[in-house]
Parts: C-alpha cells; structure tokens; sequence
C-alpha cells in the first residue's frame, strides 16, 4: 500500500521490541464481543489512476458552475482566483503544518494570520479581527453570543434581509443558551423592522448589508437605535468584494462585522470549506471568539508573532470558555490572504468596479423583459427580480430557474429555496467571470422561461 | 585546512560564531522577511482585468449614496513580490513533509496528494452550493457514498455530514442529545432534569465548552492510576439527572477504556446518552467498530483520521454518526437517495431535527479527500494503517522505555504518553525537552496534555512513519534524554535546553508579553 512504509520485516522486528508475538496483543484492551475478525464491508485498495477515474467520473455528473452561463450568488460568489493563490497554498509548509501552537517554527503560518488580521480589520473597518471561524454563518452565530456576553443581556434581533441560513444557524447556536432570538421574517424591503421590540435587554441587532436580496443598506440608523438602548450592532456581510465599492460597516458604526470571506480566495467548493471573518472594537477584544494571533518578541528581541489570549480558550478555560471552537480556516486563511495582496486596495476596487458594472448592466438588461420588475433599489454585484408573467398564470421562480437549466443557463437562485412566501423571487448575481454573451443567454433564456 | 589540487579551500574552516550578525539580517537560505503593510503600497497589484468595452462606470448611481469615500488601507504587490513574500514565509514553517511530526493527539499523518488534485476537479471545486439539485447530482453522490463509507467503518445507522470541524462534531452530537431528552420529556413527562454530563478530567477541553453550550453542567470524573475511567466513581455520579457522558476512546493518555462497555450499559440504565469523542478513531479504523460498542454519538475528524490536510489551523472537518435514537434529530441540511437520484432535504420545519448548524452542506472539499483516502486504503489497506499506528506508537514506547518515562506502561494504542519524571533533579522541563527538538530537526510532541500526567509528552508517531525514520527519531530522543540526565552533574547543563531552540528562524518567543499587551493588528503608528 503505496501511503505505508512498513514491510513485514519491518514489523516483525518491531512486533519483537515491543515484546507481543502479533499485532492482535496490541489490541488485547478492546473487549472481545466488540473485536473484528473480518474486513469491513467496503471495496478493497486502489491504485491511484482507478480513485482518480473513479472521481472524475462522479465530478463529471455536477454541471461546473463554469461551464456555461452562471449567476447565483445568496451567499457564495464566483470570482477568477489567481494561480498564484492556490499554488502558494499548495506549499507543503502551508498546506502540511499543524496549528502553529510551537511559535518558532510556525512563524510562517503566524504572520500570514497575522497580516490576515490586519487585513479584515482594515476591510470591515474595525479595530482588531481573529484569525477567522469556519464560515460566514457561524461566525454570525458567535458574534450572537459574544455580544450576549459583552452585553449580559438575552435578547438578540436579526433583520429580514439576514441570510436566512445565518438566521437559522443562529437560532440554532442559541437554542439551548437561554437566548431569545427574534427573527424577522425573511423578505425585501423591510430591514427596519428589527428595531421593532428592542428594548433595555437587548444584546444587540444584526443587519446585513448588502443583504440577501442584494439591497445595500445605511448601517448608521441601526447603529444609534441600538446604541440607544445600549446594544450592540452586528454587522454581516457575505460579499466582501462589495467594501471596494461601499463605506465599511465599521465607518457606519457597527460594533462587531461578521461575514463571510469565500470571495476573495476560495472557490465555491459546493458550499465549504469556507472563511469566516470576524472583526470588532478594541474594547471587546477579550469577549472575542476563536483563535487570535498577536506580534511579541524573542529571546534576542526580534520580532515574532504567537497565538495569543488562550485565556479565553476551550483548552484554557473548559466550560467557560468563549466558544467550544478549537480550530480556524487555516488554509482558507492563507488563501485570503494571498489573494487580497495580489488585489491590493487598487485591485480590489477596480474589481469592485467591475462586479456593479455588470450588475448594472445585467439589471437593465433584464427589466427590459416584459414581466420582470427589480425590487432592489441600492445594490453591488446582486439584485432581487419579481417575475410575474405577463400573460396571467404566474409561473413561480422556481419553475423559471428550471426551465433556465434546460436552456443551458444557471440563472439566479429562486428565493423559495431559502424562504418561505416569495415564491416570484429571483436573486440574481453578476461578477467579473460574466461575458456580455453569458449575459445575453442569460436574457434569451429568460424571456423564454417566462413567455 | 584542505585545498584540493586547485588550492580551493575544501572544508569549512569557519567557526560557527555565536551572535554572528549578517549585514542584512538574512541568513543564508533563511530570509528575513517584513509585513506586507511594510513592503506593499495601495497603488501596486499583482492583478489585471480585462477592458470593460464600452460601458461608463456607474459606481455611485445604484450603490444609494453608500460609496466609499476614504481609502480602505489595504497594500498591494505585484505577482513575483507576492510569490516571494509567501514562499519565503513558507519556509519558517515545520510541516509533515518535512520530517516526523509527532503531535500526540493531532495525528500527523502524510496527506496524499491525489487528494488535492480530486478535490479540485471542476465538478467539486466549481459547484455552487444552491445550483438547483439536477445540476449537482456527482456532488451529492460523493457525500452520500463517503457518508455509506463513513457508516460501514464506524457500524453506526447514521450521520450528520455538515459539522465543519471536530468541535463542531462535538456541538452536532451534543445537542442532537439534547433534542432527544426535551423530546422525551415532552412526550413522557417527569421531570426536566437531565442537565448532568459526565466528563473525564483527562478530556479534551472542548468537551466541556460543548456541553455547556447545549445547556449542560460538567461534572468530572477522575482517572485510575493506570489512566482509564474510574470506575467506582462513575457509578458514585450516576443519577437520573445524568444526561450523557463524553468520553474519548483511545482516550487522551493514548489507551482504550477497556470498561466501555459497562460504562455505555450504566449511562443508557439512567436513561442518559454516550457521546464518544472520536478524535482517536485512527487508532480503531477497520479492527473496532464503535457502534459495537454501545455508543450514540461520535464526531470524526476527517483532517486526522482520514489525511486531509491540517493547513496550519484548519480547515477541519467533523461528521457526526449517530445511534438509531438520535438519527431522527440530525441537522439538517442532507442527502437522500432515491430511485438512483439524490436528494437534499434542507428544510427543518415538520421533521424533528434540531435544526441548522451552518450555512449550505459541509465541508464539500475535505469530504473529497476524504473519499479519495478511503477507497485508496480500502478495506484491506485502512485496517494495516490502523495496525500501523498503533505499532509505531508502541515501538515508540518500547524503545524509549528505558531513557525516558512512560506515564503508565504496558500496550498503548496510536500514542505513547511519557511523564516528566526522567527530567527530575534536572533543572530540564518538558517545555526545554522540547524546544531542544526543535534544534535536532523535530517538531516537538504535545506536552502537558493530558493535564492528569505531570509535564506529560504525548507522542504520534502515526502509520506514515518507516522503521528508519523512527529509529532515527528515537536515538535523538534517547541522547537528549541523556544529555538531560547528565545536565545534573553540570552546571551549566541545563543551558542546552533552556537555550534552545537555537537553530530555528527565532528563538523562543515571549507569550506572556503577546498575551499582556495585546497587539493583534499592523498599524502605520503604534501609538495610535
């Protein structure tokens, strides 16, 4: 077996140190009603030539999302990641290290989290940023429960236009802390409605901006009404490309950012692995979450970069930590990182640029369809569509998304698969991966699905 | 000095010169290297786009007067800088393919490399995660054949794929524990007491932090002298408001609970659930299945168990399994095949799952790696590499036995525990054992955990390891072992140790500090 360097010899002689005649005596502690004699029902051993053709065969039974004309988004974007980013990541230091727990030989991993920090803390325009949690949704969640710990309060409010996967993760994480998450129901235009209810035991609201129908929103209202009853606001965002383009939550006031970071570095990856970004103020840096990566010195005064805070750690604190988390996105990390450095601030606006330009375009585009109403006023890269058909018998977007497939075109994502009530939804995102001919199938194909 | 027939100097007749200072900081291969902050500037990048023909910017008519107005701070490099920056901090890292890393506990084993490239085929790489399900009928049938593997290896009915780490893993099984007692108190009545979770003080800490956030209270069981569950206390903290216990097997001092059995019997006569930490699962693969014994819930770790990479932190990935009793309240989202299609069932609402526990499905790239180990190793293959570790490990043990001290003797399973008692009247600590490795080429093992072995040292070897490799490894071992011995004869002994490492890209670095005054971010003015 090609991953196994002992032979028999090899372990014959080492069977013969540790002084057992057979390998079964090192198992001698397992009880025997629980020993197997047999091998597990599953295939034997495989060359690699027969995994690989095993696995391009059940790849090739996915339509790549590059394939053809593609415009979903609700969460996870399709950008053009440099070659650069995923040979670095690649690297045997990167890609094969442990957790950087032995500073000295770690400090590879460190810096870049440490440059990482850095970089989330400037984007989202907040103080300081951890060193990243597994997604976008669970770092929602955890900025939840950190500002119920900041705060002491149990109530937390979470906005209509909050990804309604954010919302449910929330609830999730919540549902056992004696936490009361009011959730406003999922649908455009009605963001306000989270300040309805708050009051003095409000831990904070969370508003998402760009939201899940693509509408920016203004942070700065929601800022003052939940600072006036002394909560905190959680700022969330899934399309961090967006900040080129639009004021940061932290210029608006928002106390804790979270969000989610795939854009700039990791591809689509059918849903994970992801990058969860979370950024605060300074003064809550102790109520944070997760791993934090902090600059100190050596033993001969250079400068050197630790994990740091484990104080507030699962492996520190047990059951009072601040989170039971025990990992970040390591690799996704450094994967964002490299990518926003060959962006740079020049980069990234440019391709901020870009994205709403062809956003804009296909927007226009689209309305110029008979039945085809845009229900987002302010957006980046992503716009909510009403389908209505002109001719009566209003066909739901879902079926419209379908009869897109069987045109070659994956054409937005119907919001009934995230929401209940709104059903002639279409969200509709465009990147810089969009040609004017995707975008041209992409209105033939609509207009067909919809005459 | 030697010259050869040319009078060129053969040999190095320079001293290694302690404090040598070069004029640029740099030391040969070893680069020093500064913040991207210090080296980049907003203006530069290292990305082009193409032309945009014919379109007028539009940026602030549709972005409702929200537009960016100050500049965000964020430094640029060109391409061949970037390159430079990150291989150059790539090499102050250890990593496995660099030499043994034998992280007790972490399981630094070799990470194929069909793996990376099966993870990235178009068809798993580039799938949106809400394609309408036609579109990505390969990507579910990978999570439902690794999920069909994953069963079939653990003899458990089911499993919750969409945990993103072992942690998680853990929260997943927890509060699918949870959901069960509030469901049968509300179909059964009585009372509403089962808060009580039985923990082993030589947990790993996330366990506690878990169960707390399910709700929960901790209740620590100790050790016996020879490392396993005491079995007279558990029996003493048995009661009808014991929810669960969460018990790791291997357990942390790397031996198998030989009581599991019984323990699984008395928590389930109490009416309370079994949650396995299966961290260790490694050291069981193919010879142990842990649904034979008698557990509920268990949470892999894809990036230990089945090779995919750590990457420096993450990402993990922590499938739960769980008992026919929890099954019913997994989260969601899943895959259901049906009639040769597959299905994703995202909607909670009118089934009993507990609900969400992220955004999409999972952990899709490690799910292929995973997938591509597994049918690699096949039946036949997983079991010897299970049969490998575990003999590593011990010929680990046995060979060190003599020069170091083992924590409790006897057969280990896939890590072999030491405590500090060879270092005593040293002057050495664990820590200085274990920076001197660093400066013989090694990464060091874990130390001070578990936390019920005084400055224990937890060694890993893991199945990716040849006898010469280990050979090598345990002869350092032994003469540093020795070299700290004879530190007590000496008195300046210790210095060796305390000094180390030398040879690595900084010396040891100062924590207390990080942790006192924490700087956690690049700022042009640190005053500010």
């Amino acid at each position: 077996m090609r991953f196994l360097p002992l032979n028999n010899n090899d372990r014959a002689a080492m069977l013969d140190v540790v002084g057992v005649n057979s390998v079964d005596e090192l198992f001698v502690d397992v009880p025997k009603s629980a020993r197997l004699d047999e091998l597990i029902d599953v295939p034997m051993h495989k060359s690699e030539a027969e995994v690989d053709a095993h696995l391009t065969a059940m790849a090739a039974r996915s339509r790549a999302a590059g394939a053809g004309p593609f415009f979903i988004g609700a969460g996870a974007y399709r950008h053009h990641i440099p070659a650069t980013v995923d040979h670095l990541i690649q690297r045997s230091e990167f890609l094969t290290a442990y957790t950087p727990y032995q500073p000295e030989i770690s400090q590879g991993t460190l810096q870049v989290l440490f440059e990482f920090q850095t970089q989330v803390a400037q984007l989202t325009g907040m103080d300081v940023a951890n060193a990243s949690m597994y997604d976008g949704s669970t770092a929602c969640a955890e900025a939840v429960l950190m500002a119920c710990r900041v705060k002491r309060r149990g109530k937390v409010h979470l906005a209509a236009g909050l990804h309604p996967h954010y919302r449910e993760v929330t609830k999730t994480q919540c549902k056992f802390q004696e936490i009361e998450v009011r959730p406003c129901p999922s649908r455009p235009g009605h963001d306000e409605d989270v300040l309805i209810g708050m009051d003095k035991e409000s831990a904070a609201i969370v508003v998402q901006s760009p939201n899940v129908f693509g509408e920016i929103i203004d942070l700065e209202p929601y800022a003052e009404a939940a600072h006036a009853v002394g909560a905190l606001l959680i700022a969330v965002f899934t399309e961090p490309v967006a900040f080129g383009a639009i004021k940061s939550p932290g210029e608006m006031g928002a106390d804790i950012v979270v969000g989610e970071g795939q854009s700039i570095g990791v591809g689509l990856n059918f849903g994970g692995p992801y990058v969860g970004l979370l950024a605060c103020k300074q003064k809550l840096v102790r109520q944070m979450p997760g791993r934090v990566c902090g600059e100190t010195v050596d033993a001969n005064g250079e400068r050197g970069y630790v994990l740091t805070l484990s104080t507030r750690e699962q492996h520190i604190r047990r059951e009072k930590a601040t989170s039971n988390i025990c990992t970040n996105s390591g690799l996704c990390t450094v994967a964002f990182s490299i990518h926003m450095t060959l962006l740079g601030e020049a980069g990234l606006r440019k391709l901020a640029m870009i994205n709403h330009e062809k956003a804009c375009t296909l927007a226009d585009k689209l309305v110029a369809i008979d039945g085809v109403e845009l229900v987002t006023e302010n957006f980046f890269n992503e716009f909510t569509l009403r389908l209505s058909n002109p001719k009566g018998g209003g066909k739901p977007a879902k079926d419209v998304v379908g009869d897109m497939v069987a045109q070659g075109v994956l054409g937005g994502l119907h919001a009934s698969r995230l929401m209940d009530g709104q059903d002639d939804l279409l969200i509709v995102c465009a990147t810089e991966t969009n040609s004017d001919a995707d975008m041209d199938a992409f209105v033939s194909a609509l207009e067909g699905a919809l005459s | 000095m030697s010259m050869n027939s040319k009078g060129r100097q053969t040999s190095p007749d320079a001293l290694a010169v302690s404090g040598h200072k070069t004029v640029s900081g740099n030391r040969g291969l070893a680069q020093a290297e500064k913040l991207i902050f210090e080296i980049g500037t907003p203006r530069r990048t290292g990305v082009d786009f193409p032309a945009l023909k014919g379109a007028k910017s539009r940026l602030g008519g549709r972005l409702g007067g929200m537009e960016r107005t100050e500049e965000i701070g964020l430094p640029g490099l060109s391409e061949p800088e970037t390159m430079r920056h990150y291989v150059r901090l790539s090499q102050k890292n250890y990593a496995i393919d660099l030499g043994v890393y034998p992280l007790g506990s972490c399981t630094m084993k070799h990470n194929p490399r069909i793996n990376e490239k099966m993870a990235r085929l178009p068809g798993f790489a580039d799938v949106h995660p809400l394609q309408p399900r036609g579109t990505v009928q390969g990507a579910l049938e990978l999570i439902d054949e690794l999920a069909d593997w994953i069963c079939k290896l653990t003899g458990m009915p089911a499993v919750a794929m969409s945990p993103k780490a072992g942690a998680h893993g853990e929260l997943c099984g927890m509060m699918a524990i949870r959901a069960a007692l509030d469901a049968r108190f509300a179909k059964e009545g009585g009372a509403d007491n089962k808060r009580r979770v039985l923990v082993p003080e030589s947990a790993h800490g996330t366990n506690p932090a878990t169960a707390v956030q399910c709700g929960f209270t901790i209740d620590s069981i100790p050790a016996t002298d020879d490392g396993r569950v005491d079995m007279d206390a558990l029996k003493a903290k048995l009661g009808d408001d014991v929810a669960g216990i969460m018990l790791t097997n291997p357990n942390t001092c790397g031996l198998f609970e030989r009581d599991i059995i019984e323990i699984a019997d008395l928590i389930h006569g109490v009416g309370g659930y079994f949650y396995c930490d299966g961290a260790n699962f490694n050291a069981l693969v193919g010879r142990v299945r842990p649904g034979d014994l008698g557990i509920d819930a268990m949470h892999l770790n894809l990036h230990k168990t089945f090779s995919t990479p750590h990457g420096g932190g993450g990402p993990g990935s922590g499938p739960t399994v769980l008992s026919a009793a929890l099954a019913a309240y997994a989260p969601v989202p899943y895959v259901v095949r049906e009639q040769g299609k597959y299905k994703l069932i995202e909607d909670a609402h009118g089934t009993d799952s507990f609900g969400r526990m992220t955004a999409f499905h999972g952990q899709m790239g490690m799910f292929v790696r995973a997938l591509s180990y597994m049918l690699s190793h096949g039946a036949d293959g997983l079991k010897q590499a299970t049969e490998d570790a575990v003999l590593n490990a011990n010929y680990v043990q046995a060979s060190l036995s003599e020069d170091m001290s083992p924590a409790f003797g006897g057969i280990c399973m896939h890590e072999a525990l030491f405590n500090d008692d060879f270092l005593k009247g040293t002057g050495v600590e664990t820590l200085d054992f274990a920076k001197a490795m660093i400066d013989e080429g090694y990464h060091p093992m874990t130390m001070y955990f578990p936390l019920v072995v005084h400055g224990a040292m937890l060694i890993e070897p893991t199945e990716s390891e040849s006898k010469a490799e280990l050979d090598r490894f345990i002869d350092v071992m032994k003469g540093l072992a020795k070299r700290a011995k004879s530190a007590s004869d000496n008195k300046d002994g210790a210095d060796f140790f305390k000094a180390a490492p030398i040879y690595a890209p900084l010396r040891r670095l100062d924590e207390t500090r990080a942790a006192r005054k924490p700087v956690l971010r690049w700022r042009e003015d640190p005053s500010a």
